[in-house]
């Protein structure tokens, strides 16, 4: 395969420039200007960017469990469509990704029906109950990239302490939901003016940023790896800028709806924008969008939580957190390019090279001899998401309606394209 | 100026005409239920469905005697929200009612924002009769109808909201409609039970009762849900009714021809001192006949063909 | 009756007005035999006016003043349904009670007939009147349902495009009865 004529952006090596990329069976051969080769099937990126496979280090596949929101397929499906080559899928399932027999049916279910790589995560603690460390060794050597109990903090600092300490011999981060239960409890929204118009409980910034303190102190205290995920607000931005510059192992992620959106989509009693940690506040965008730009923020994922219909459409109070996001994440980052808040050499690196650093995967970069995991984009192309042509399982975004520029026009995974769009028609 | 709605599902939404519409509307249905046959065929052939997904006899019980008195055939559904969780969605529930032809649904639900469910997806006009803490439009309509039966005007008036202002609809309510009809709203609470922010709804906020009533015109006692108490937002019935339990002594900081009202049922002793019961300041039991004139008046309104 | 309308030709002046008035006041005094039990109900709006001005009449004649009432019949109006804004409504003030009493229902123009069935089913949710006799000011005709008028100031034949005003002082307008089309 040859791609040809395209902007290649790959950050990992400082490339900005039109090049060809030569890929032979499933790693780039050669990267340089005019390559010729004439048994490749050749194709025309002119136009287009040329950049490493997108990776989400934050989905919710759901399988095995949760099948009737998402499975490996369409959430594969979903991520190769968003432009996205590897996912990393938070052990939150039904059985919960606590030990080797379940990460080794996501990777041997993946294996036959994904059509991206999935990389699972693991959990910390066993049923992710917060109490007893997980068999996190064996669960690595079988494949997890990192741990989390996503979807609800570790509340017991001793529990936390350890599970850093103890990760520090494998060398993966501790992927941190941080929200106080007990500041939490209840809440359905970010607490403010939204939250006291609308009668809704809300969760207060507090409860993320407490414990974004204590687990930056516990990572401080064992010199572990720790990564804050879905980073809300800007009291837990802040905390982060100043511990990395003491020198704290520490990164974290957001995610698109968090420089997006704000609390006031909630307004309405709009369920899809029912998410944890909440939406919040216009000075929290703001402050996202400074954390991205100045690097305190390091990656940016996607957080896709899919829900069926009736989860969703109901009482906002019962209704489950989460949105989808895969289809909609490479769009709202090259926003923030449009918006001048990144260049779009940071932007990409924030969806590729840096996650890949994260994990220490061979992934995220054009370097010869990388997966030939490749995602060209079209940053021109304006669509409208409509839910009936998302390829996940679940409709739940708020984006529905919304107007897009630039999406993924092919997604190559080990060599072989996995998804094309041509003239607004899917192949 | 007519409403020109299909449902009344929040007071936020409506201009101060709208509000002053639905109140002279009530003031004429008043003068019905005063007749001898306090009856007009208005509705007659048209379905009201009460759906209680919360118990409450005296909202119920004036909803339904208002759907009656304009003949209207009423039928009540309590659901227990137990047997909710377990079966068919919210939606499914309405949508098999209207299924039977209902016209207008009145809806009690511990969920903000749920009749929105139902104004969205069904053709019946809802009616919202409390949702969670969000807003229960009614009943501030029939307190902002007496208060200006009783003092003629509501414009210019300082109005206190006493008591649990963050779990109460009847709060919210209030705060939009008296702020929309020019009126000086101030809430009054412990700080644990006044929410963030709501200073931008333009009212001023009071941790203490008596300053907060002082020359007040109107003082709406809240009623304190027991079952609050013991948890983190005050320590007991006891200390709550030491700092806001409103007696005749304190009364007195307000002005002298002050009404207290209460959006029942009232725990004496706790929000009122019980010999303010038959005080002729309090119009709590006025605020109950007001109540069945304005829900006529709400039915009325949103009663006109439906496209 | 709603929307914009242009005013055509005056069909009755203010004296026109005020002597069909005093001749229906003579009537009703002449075929009650006095004003023994009876009283006067107005229809809002236009009808309240002339039950005044017939209350005074009377008085002038017998020299006794009947008790007047203002009825306000939208409540049983048929029509509510089909209607998308439902019409503004007011209070009707009968202070006084009308079983065993011979009410005279006051309006101001007698067209399909509906406002008066609306009227009568009205009052008899008040108590039970000896008899309900019917005063107009004008009687265009166009009946819809077999009421007639007791006493009319003016038979006016109409077409039912035509648009017919009574315009009174009480309102701020000169008297007068006028034929307009709409606009």
């Amino acid at each position: 395969m040859l791609i040809k004529n395209g902007r290649v952006i790959d950050p990992a090596n400082n490339i900005d420039d039109s090049l060809d990329i030569l890929v032979e069976g499933a790693v780039i051969k050669k990267v340089a200007r005019g390559i010729k080769s004439e048994d490749s099937k050749v194709i025309d990126a002119k136009g287009k960017i040329v950049a490493p496979g997108l990776i989400d280090i934050h989905t919710h596949l759901r399988e095995p469990g949760f099948e009737y929101k998402e499975t490996i397929k369409t959430g594969t499906m979903a991520a190769a469509a968003g432009g996205f080559t590897a996912i990393c899928c938070m052990p939150n399932t039904n059985p919960i990704n606590d030990n080797r027999a379940v990460t080794e049916f996501i990777l041997s279910k993946s294996a036959k029906e994904g059509i991206v790589n999935v990389l699972p995560i693991g959990a910390i603690t066993k049923g992710s109950q917060g109490k007893a460390l997980a068999e996190i060794s064996d669960m690595v050597n079988a494949g997890c990239v990192a741990i989390s109990d996503d979807g609800k903090g570790v509340m017991d600092a001793e529990v936390m302490r350890r599970a850093l300490e103890y990760t520090k011999a494998f060398d993966i981060p501790v992927i941190a939901h941080c929200e106080d239960a007990n500041l939490s409890s209840g809440g359905v929204m970010n607490e403010g003016f939204a939250s006291t118009t609308l009668g809704l409980r809300g969760i207060p910034m507090a409860a993320e940023e407490v414990m974004v303190v204590r687990d930056i102190a516990l990572a401080e205290l064992t010199g572990a790896k720790l990564h804050i995920a879905h980073v809300s607000s800007a009291g837990s931005v802040e905390s982060i800028r100043t511990a990395k510059k003491r020198g704290v192992k520490v990164t974290c992620e957001t995610c698109p709806h968090y420089f997006t959106l704000t609390e006031d989509a909630v307004i309405g009693y709009n369920t899809n924008a029912k998410v944890n940690p909440p939406l919040r506040t216009k000075e929290d965008v703001k402050a996202i969008k400074e954390g991205l730009k100045d690097g305190t923020i390091d990656i940016i994922a996607s957080d896709h939580a899919p829900h069926a219909v009736h989860e969703k459409e109901i009482e906002f109070d019962y209704a489950s957190f989460g949105m989808i996001g895969l289809e909609t994440s490479l769009p709202l980052i090259l926003r923030l390019v449009n918006e001048g808040v990144l260049s779009l050499n940071n932007a990409i690196a924030k969806a590729t090279i840096n996650p890949a650093r994260l994990f220490k995967l061979k992934k995220g970069t054009l370097s010869e001899g990388a997966d030939a995991d490749i995602t060209i984009i079209d940053t021109e192309k304006e669509w409208v998401v409509d839910v009936n042509n998302l390829k996940s399982k679940s409709k739940n975004t708020p984006f529905t309606g919304m107007k897009m520029k630039g999406r993924a026009v092919m997604t190559i995974v080990g060599g072989k394209v996995v998804y094309e769009i041509s003239d607004g028609k899917r192949e | 100026m007519p409403l020109n709605k299909k449902d009344l599902l929040e007071i936020q939404e409506l201009s101060s005409d709208d509000i002053k519409l639905i109140i002279d509307t009530a003031d004429s249905f008043k003068e019905v239920t005063g007749r001898d046959i306090k009856k007009v065929p208005t509705l007659r052939g048209k379905t009201v469905v009460n759906l209680f997904y919360e118990p409450s006899t005296r909202t119920r019980t004036s909803f339904e005697l208002a759907a009656k008195r304009l003949s209207a055939d009423v039928i009540n559904i309590a659901v227990s929200t137990s047997s909710v969780v377990k079966g068919e969605t919210l939606l499914d529930t309405a949508r098999n009612i209207e299924a039977m032809r209902s016209d207008i649904i009145v809806i009690r639900h511990s969920a903000a924002g749920a009749p929105y469910i139902l104004a969205k997806g069904l053709k019946s006009s809802v009616i919202n009769a409390g949702d969670g803490c969000h807003e229960h439009p009614t009943q501030a309509l029939l307190d902002m109808f007496t208060i200006r039966e009783k003092k003629g005007r509501i414009d210019g008036l300082t109005v206190a909201i006493v008591g649990d202002i963050t779990h109460s609809r009847v709060a919210r309510s209030n705060i939009h409609g008296l702020t929309k009809m020019g009126a000086k709203v101030r809430v009054i609470g412990p700080a644990t039970l006044i929410p963030l922010e709501i200073e931008r709804l333009g009212v001023q906020v009071y941790y203490n009762l008596d300053e907060g009533i002082k020359d007040a015109d109107v003082i709406i006692m809240l009623r304190v849900q027991l079952e609050r108490q013991g948890k983190t937002y005050f320590p007991d019935i006891r200390e709550y009714s030491m700092q806001y339990c409103l007696t005749r002594e304190r009364l007195k900081f307000a002005k002298e021809d002050a009404i207290v009202m209460h959006p029942g049922p009232v725990n004496w002793g706790v929000e009122i001192s019980p010999e303010l019961s038959e005080d002729k300041a309090t119009v709590i039991l006025e605020q109950v006949t007001n109540g069945v004139a304005v829900r006529m008046a709400v039915m009325y309104l949103l009663s006109g063909e439906k496209s | 009756m709603a929307g914009k309308w242009k005013e055509k030709k005056i069909v009755m002046d203010a004296t026109e007005i005020n002597r069909a008035l005093r001749r229906i006041s003579h009537e009703i005094v002449e075929k009650n035999k006095g004003t023994g039990d009876l009283v006067l109900v107005g229809i809002r709006t236009g009808g309240v006016h002339l039950a005044k001005r017939l209350v005074n009449f009377i008085k002038e004649i017998e020299g006794v003043e009947l008790p007047l009432g203002i009825l306000d019949i939208t409540l049983y109006r048929d029509d509510l349904s089909t209607k998308k804004e439902q019409p503004v409504l007011k209070k009707t003030e009968i202070p006084f009670s009308i079983s065993d009493k011979k009410i005279v229902l006051v309006d101001d123009v007698l067209y399909t007939g509906r406002s008066i069935r609306a009227a009568m089913d009205s009052l008899m949710d008040f108590g039970r009147p000896i008899q309900i006799q019917l005063a107009v000011l004008i009687d265009r005709g166009h009946r819809e349902l077999p009421i007639r008028a007791d006493y009319a100031g003016k038979n006016l034949p109409t077409s039912a495009q035509e648009i017919v005003k009574v315009l009174l002082e009480e309102e701020g307008e000169k008297d007068r009865v006028i034929i307009a089309e709409s606009i």
